[in-house]
């Protein structure tokens, strides 16, 4: 719980009545948790366009500036133009459709995607929901997202959308295994579902963090995580020169931008994850480093967590601006063939080394 | 042996993503380097003094009309885009008294520039135009004078560039 946001806020409710300030307070955490989070998406889409132009030797939007601070941010306000040009375009059913399905499907995908924010652990002292089990909410969350997607593409009734839906259904399914697996590496080697409790399991400086030991698992996880996003190389459920443009063909307007900002909000989630259960979150790296002692740099903090997940999110584009799109039975072999026995053999090696008594996981919960 | 040496290596390159990792150094040293786009409305890329834009059409020095009415662009024009009629005025010379370029059926190919005995009919550099109705598409030979009055001096430059390859 976090409890010195509630301290902050309780005095101001007065002597209302309980029934009340519990939610309202829930509230207030949820909007400090949730619009950094869309305002995040917002600029990720602009770094984006700014990235995979620089790789093409372009320069990207710098045309759309904020009042005051434009000349040194120039574009910087290029979302929220693309936003409100979105909220102006008519928002049309096809008329074979299915009126209620296609219009909760993007917030089936966009609910999953906020909520997994829930149980992540953004410092040592802020997570909405402290839950002991909160990988396997995390891992539940990430994956009743593509209900959104096989909805919104069925009840498109539209044969690239469902085609694109069906795509992204079945490479969900299987890069979700190797997810799996990959977090049962980690969970070894912290010893607890909780997130909190696996950072600080790697506490200890930049050499006990879980990346070493789980090299491969990392590697792994994080490409799945770039399949389970549906971003490139993994983009089949899009597949532009193939499906059109897959499950959202038929949206337009708002609807097409909720699922964006979905997408943008897993990506945005599996960099901060991969952050936190293989470099040690809000663990700082200069940990232990005697000089440092009690200072900035060596304590713990949200800037280490967000430092660290801005490398994964610049990886997300740069593999989108290097690499051409799989084939899709490529990404279905990648995803079965490769992926699955990788983590089954080094979750094999890893409780070896447990059993015997090697390695830094030894005195974890295995 | 030597085949069980080449998969081995085979696997261990695609295994460890080493050409993948090649691919990503490719993009990001791009990524570091200058960039070319040109900032349009601002920036401009040069411009060859043979370009062939807009057309106009000239005048002598004295203020005459250079065209003859010779006809020889309207026979040469591959889209059918010029029009002209001809009189005969009161001094004895042959003019024009209609002269009218079609835009949406030019293309641009510069024939009645290459065909012109006088250098009367001529394409300029310029290439940022519009027009907002239809009508406007068709050049008279009022409009087609006031473009060549307006940027005699860069038509004539442009010719005395070129005038020594031809």
């Amino acid at each position: 719980m976090i409890t010195w946001v509630e301290t902050l806020i309780r005095p101001l409710f007065g002597d209302l009545p309980e029934w009340f300030i519990t939610p309202a307070i829930a509230l207030i955490e949820i909007v400090i948790v949730a619009v950094p989070v869309i305002l995040s998406v917002a600029f990720y889409t602009y770094a984006e366009r700014k990235v995979i132009g620089y790789m093409q030797c372009r320069i990207g939007p710098n045309r759309v500036n904020f009042p005051i601070i434009g000349e040194l941010f120039r574009g910087g306000a290029q979302p929220f133009a693309d936003v409100l040009k979105m909220l102006q375009k008519e928002l049309i059913l096809p008329s074979s459709a299915s009126p209620l399905l296609f219009f909760v499907a993007p917030v089936l995908c966009l609910g999953p995607a906020l909520a997994a924010w829930a149980v992540m652990p953004l410092s040592p002292i802020f997570v909405l929901a402290d839950v002991n089990a909160g990988l396997l909410y995390l891992l539940a969350m990430t994956s009743v997202g593509v209900y959104g997607v096989i909805i919104g593409g069925w009840a498109s009734n539209s044969k690239y959308a469902l085609l694109g839906a069906m795509r992204s259904a079945a490479q969900i399914v299987a890069y979700e295994i190797a997810m799996g697996f990959a977090l049962v590496g980690v969970l070894m080697a912290a010893g607890s579902l909780n997130l909190g409790e696996i950072v600080m399991a790697q506490s200890g400086g930049i050499l006990s963090w879980f990346w070493l030991p789980l090299l491969p698992l990392l590697g792994v996880y994080f490409i799945s995580g770039v399949a389970e996003t549906n971003r490139a190389p993994f983009d089949m459920a899009e597949g532009e020169s193939e499906i059109v443009a897959g499950f959202h063909v038929e949206y337009a307007g708002i609807g097409f931008a909720l699922f964006f900002l979905a997408e943008y909000a897993n990506m945005i989630l599996i960099s901060l994850l991969t952050a936190t259960m293989f470099l040690g979150g809000w663990l700082s790296p200069f940990e232990g480093i005697p000089y440092l002692g009690e200072t900035f740099l060596a304590s713990p903090s949200f800037i280490w967590l967000a430092f660290k997940s801005l490398v994964f999110m610049f990886i997300f584009l740069w593999l989108r601006a290097t690499f051409p799109r799989y084939r899709y039975d490529q990404v279905m072999r990648l995803g079965w063939k490769v992926f699955i026995p990788i983590t089954i053999v080094w979750i094999v090696v890893e409780s070896v080394m447990a059993y015997a008594g090697v390695g830094p996981w030894s005195g974890g919960g295995a | 042996m030597a085949n069980l040496l080449r998969d081995t290596s085979q696997f261990l390159r695609s295994l460890l993503l080493i050409e993948l990792f090649r691919g990503l150094g490719v993009t990001l040293s791009y990524f570091f380097k200058p960039k070319i786009t040109i900032q349009y409305p601002e920036e401009k890329t040069p411009q060859s003094y043979r370009f062939r834009g807009l057309l106009a059409l000239r005048r002598y020095a004295n203020g005459e009309e250079r065209c003859i009415a010779c006809k020889l662009c309207e026979a040469v024009c591959p889209a059918l885009a010029i029009t002209i009629d001809s009189e005969m005025r009161e001094d004895g010379t042959r003019r024009t008294t209609r002269y009218d370029i079609d835009l949406f059926k030019c293309i641009y190919c510069g024939f009645c520039e290459e065909s012109c005995p006088v250098d009367s009919i001529v394409t300029t550099r310029i290439h940022e135009f519009h027009f907002e109705t239809r009508q406007e598409s068709v050049l008279d030979k009022q409009t087609l004078l006031a473009i060549g009055d307006k940027h005699e001096a860069m038509i004539a430059a442009d010719k005395a560039a070129d005038a020594a390859y031809r």
